[in-house]
């Protein structure tokens, strides 16, 4: 029984996840004590298969079809049902993306399999997994266990696992081909090539310095405030999701996983609470301050200087001082 | 068109949590519950393409018996009518379960569309809709955020990471999950709540729909995550706290 790694690429490109999640399979086939076969999906993948072979994986396998070369759920799901009859893994692992939102639940559902989505942390007694996930919007973690047929699926969080923790391979694993068939015609949902909506008229990776706002803020009308903060630190202002779903800043301004990722020298959050879809987007800042009135708020379990407070006493206090000229 | 909307009760944002004495779950009592936040904008989709389409809107919960609020909440708010899947361990049922109960329910009728949101606030597992598509034997599409049912194929605009979309186009009958800020959502109204106590809230036990609840994960244990960093926690009088800030990004992080 082997972990079978699905791995992510876009036209020829890696999603930078599919590492992660590698040393995250490396990992759990050293906790487990079994081979991990690593795969790659797609149209033309042969290139990224040899790139993967140098990594520290008994196999490589390589699913490639003409009729994989744009995401469909109903064509990786059939794929991949097939790797997994020929393959036979106890575990598949995968990255936590949007493709694998779409896609997992559908493929363990149709081989009756468990799916743990988005793990943070994985750890074994006695062979047997034990898996990290968040609940309560993150305020709590739990243990999870799989239980029933294998395969089980897994999906690991963005920043849970570090790329650069991949280990080389001693030689050049071996490469296979996984043979597929698939029916064009049974393919219902088809997607056609992405798009931005716009082109991003503020570039938030490059600023040193960000002022995000959450919830905390209430109203529209108390923007401003934190605007004028932002300004007087010289830095960008920016929000998490509801804030933008409300339409009070614009969804250039937004950081998470469907926002901008951000890694500045400092994060200010006013507050925001730190739920998992906001945090993958910025817990790269060097300096993270938390301003909430929550103390139980997860957003502190990140941040480096935690202030229990309503932001509506301490942001013009800030703001004051900071335009104090002593 | 026939669209049935999934929804879940989920305790209120902001809730103190306490956890229960197998530290497998949270406590129940003192709590109050509202429906997950991102069904609110599947339910309101599914309002707006009834009144743009015509039909009827059918939502569906399953949960313990308190989640009847929640539906009486949705009816309050314009659909035609509820079914209620009641039992009390669905509360702690993973995704798998909960799929199957609604797949049973749902597929006795005539449906067109069904949406629900894209994960819950409490479990969080994102998958209830694609494995409902899955056992329903219907095509899917997730992270929603427009949805064009003018023509004889549905046409949606799909969420992708950082700033991206695609259009994505699929046969009805489908299932699609959608992501929060698609619309903006209305309140009841006083006579919206009035006419939704007259409004038919069918109510199945398991037997009933002839499932089991057979669970494929389990919590062994839920607790207070770890501090990820040692966080310098800033107390005193606003602008003490202020200026000490100020100081420590000055001098000890060096970043402004």
């Amino acid at each position: 029984m082997s972990i079978l790694l699905v791995t992510e690429q876009q036209d020829g490109k890696w999603h930078r996840m599919s590492f992660e999640a590698l040393a995250a399979a490396q990992e759990a086939a050293t906790g487990i004590d079994c081979p991990l076969v690593a795969a790659v999906v797609g149209s033309g993948v042969r290139p990224l298969a040899t790139e993967l072979a140098n990594k520290r994986v008994s196999e490589v396998a390589v699913i490639d079809s003409p009729e994989l070369a744009q995401y469909s759920p109903d064509g990786f799901a059939s794929a991949l049902s097939q790797a997994v009859e020929q393959v036979k893994p106890r575990l598949v692992l995968f990255p936590h993306t949007y493709q694998v939102r779409d896609l997992v639940p559908k493929l363990a559902a149709s081989l009756g399999g468990c799916f743990v989505s988005d793990i943070v942390d994985m750890r074994f007694e006695g062979g047997e997994p034990i898996f990290v996930r968040q609940l309560f919007q993150g305020k709590l973690h739990a243990d999870v266990s799989a239980s029933g047929q294998p395969p089980h699926f897994v999906s690991v969080q963005s920043g849970a696992y570090r790329a650069d923790g991949v280990a080389e391979g001693a030689a050049p694993a071996p490469i296979r081909s996984v043979p597929v068939s698939l029916d064009a015609s049974a393919m219902r949902t088809q997607a056609e090539p992405p798009y931005q909506d716009a082109k991003d008229a503020v570039d938030l990776g490059s600023a040193q310095i960000i002022v995000s706002v959450g919830r905390g803020i209430q109203d529209p009308d108390n923007i401003p405030q934190a605007e004028a903060l932002a300004k007087a630190l010289g830095g960008e202002l920016a929000a998490s999701r509801p804030i933008c779903d409300n339409g009070w800043l614009p969804l250039e301004r937004q950081i998470g996983s469907s926002g901008q990722t951000v890694a500045p020298n400092l994060y200010l959050a006013l507050g925001i609470s730190g739920a998992i879809q906001h945090v993958v987007g910025m817990k790269g800042a060097k300096t993270i301050v938390a301003i909430n009135k929550d103390a139980g708020a997860p957003i502190f379990e990140i941040a480096d200087y935690g202030i229990v407070a309503d932001l509506f006493d301490v942001v013009p206090k800030l703001i004051e001082a900071l335009e104090d000229p002593n | 068109m026939n669209i049935f909307v999934c929804v879940k009760q989920v305790m209120a944002r902001d809730s103190v949590i306490r956890l229960d004495e197998g530290a497998t779950w949270v406590r129940d009592d003192g709590l109050t519950f509202e429906m997950n936040e991102p069904d609110t904008y599947a339910l309101e989709e599914a309002l707006r393409l009834k009144e743009r389409h015509g039909g009827e809107v059918v939502v569906v919960t399953a949960g313990p018996a308190r989640s009847a609020s929640t539906l009486r909440e949705a009816l309050a708010k314009g659909a035609d009518r509820g079914i209620h899947i009641e039992d009390d361990r669905f509360v702690e049922a993973d995704t798998h379960a909960t799929a199957s109960a609604l797949a049973a329910a749902i597929g006795r009728e005539q449906h067109d569309l069904i949406l629900t949101g894209l994960q819950s606030d409490d479990s969080g597992f994102g998958q209830t809709g694609v494995i409902l598509a899955e056992k329903l034997g219907l095509p899917h599409a997730t992270i929603i955020m427009e949805i064009d049912a003018s023509g004889s194929q549905l046409r949606c605009k799909r969420e992708l990471e950082a700033g991206w979309f695609q259009t994505v186009t699929l046969p009805q009958p489908a299932l699609l999950t959608i992501q929060s800020g698609i619309n903006k959502v209305r309140y009841a109204t006083l006579m919206g709540i009035k006419r939704a106590r007259k409004k038919p809230l069918q109510r199945y036990a398991t037997d009933d729909l002839g499932i089991e609840i057979t669970a494929q994960q389990g919590v062994r244990r839920l607790y207070q995550p770890q501090q990820a960093k040692q966080t310098v926690f800033l107390e005193g009088g606003s602008r003490e706290v202020a200026d000490e800030l100020l100081n420590k990004l000055r001098f000890e992080a060096r970043v402004i």
